[in-house]
């Protein structure tokens, strides 16, 4: 991933609302109207809310008929995942590496 | 050594990492104390740490860098922010220029370490919050980087 892209989904992600709209349609899809109702703000602001989490593929927009039915896009949000991974696989490299040094004898 | 578990934490950009080690914790204080201890595994794999600076108390501040494969160095720098022997450790980490200064390109990394007695073992628990992605990015793309090339020398071997 590069990081322009990175940015976009951490940005995305920056935000509680936004956040919350990523958990609600990963579980089920929900229409933009039907998603304005959980928030106290107006259609136009959650409407911006769910542009910026498209822009950053963590959930994918459709029409259909008069409504715009937001999904979540599971493979953007486990790519923002991903990374923490790679974090955590150098954590299990240092303790491999700390796990070497402590078995020596006489470094102490 | 056992690695007890680990916590991503999303929305935070925390993780935490906890292994258990055969030894007492002021044992495995030393590898974080001793800079030519820590410097044999503070760096991604492929990537070998050197600590030119390594001041162990509060305030204090370590430069080091990170050699690649290829030579390229990699400098980084921390700043202790608390310190309690042999129990605690807290630090920024972060990105420094060509000249070893700190970088404000990129806002740091804060690690905290804890070591806990559990029996005759040693737990330690790391939470590391990334102030910036790329930050964490730049740190991952290192050890990834050198996996490649890892992977790739095996398959040679294995072709040869």
């Amino acid at each position: 991933m590069v990081v322009g892209e990175l940015d976009l989904v951490f940005h995305a992600l920056a935000d509680g609302t936004r956040r919350d709209i990523v958990r609600r349609v990963i579980h089920a899809e929900e229409s933009v109207s039907g998603l304005a109702r959980h928030y106290p703000m107006s259609f136009a602001a959650v409407q911006k809310h769910v542009a910026i989490l498209e822009r950053a593929s963590l959930v994918t927009k459709e029409r259909r008929g008069r409504e715009q039915v937001v999904h979540g896009d599971l493979a953007g949000v486990r790519k923002a995942a991903r990374l923490l991974d790679a974090y955590e696989e150098l954590w299990r490299h240092r303790a491999a590496g700390i796990e070497r040094i402590l078995s020596e004898k006489g470094v102490d | 050594m056992a690695v007890i578990g680990s916590h991503k934490d999303l929305d935070a950009l925390t993780l935490t990492f906890v292994a258990e080690f055969d030894a007492g914790v002021e044992r495995v204080w030393q590898v974080w104390e001793d800079p030519r201890q820590l410097e044999r595994w503070w760096g991604p794999p492929g990537w070998p740490a050197t600590f030119d600076k390594h001041e162990f108390v509060v305030g204090g501040t370590c430069r080091y860098h990170m050699t690649g494969p290829d030579g390229t160095k990699s400098p980084g720098w921390w700043t202790i922010t608390a310190i309690e022997p042999p129990h605690r450790l807290e630090f920024d980490d972060g990105f420094a220029g060509e000249d070893g200064e700190p970088s404000d390109a990129l806002p740091p990394t804060h690690a905290v370490v804890t070591l806990e007695a559990v029996g005759d073992r040693t737990r330690m628990t790391t939470v590391t919050t990334f102030a910036s992605l790329e930050a964490m990015e730049q740190t991952i793309a290192m050890g990834t980087e050198e996996g490649t090339v890892l992977a790739m020398n095996q398959i040679d071997e294995v072709l040869r």
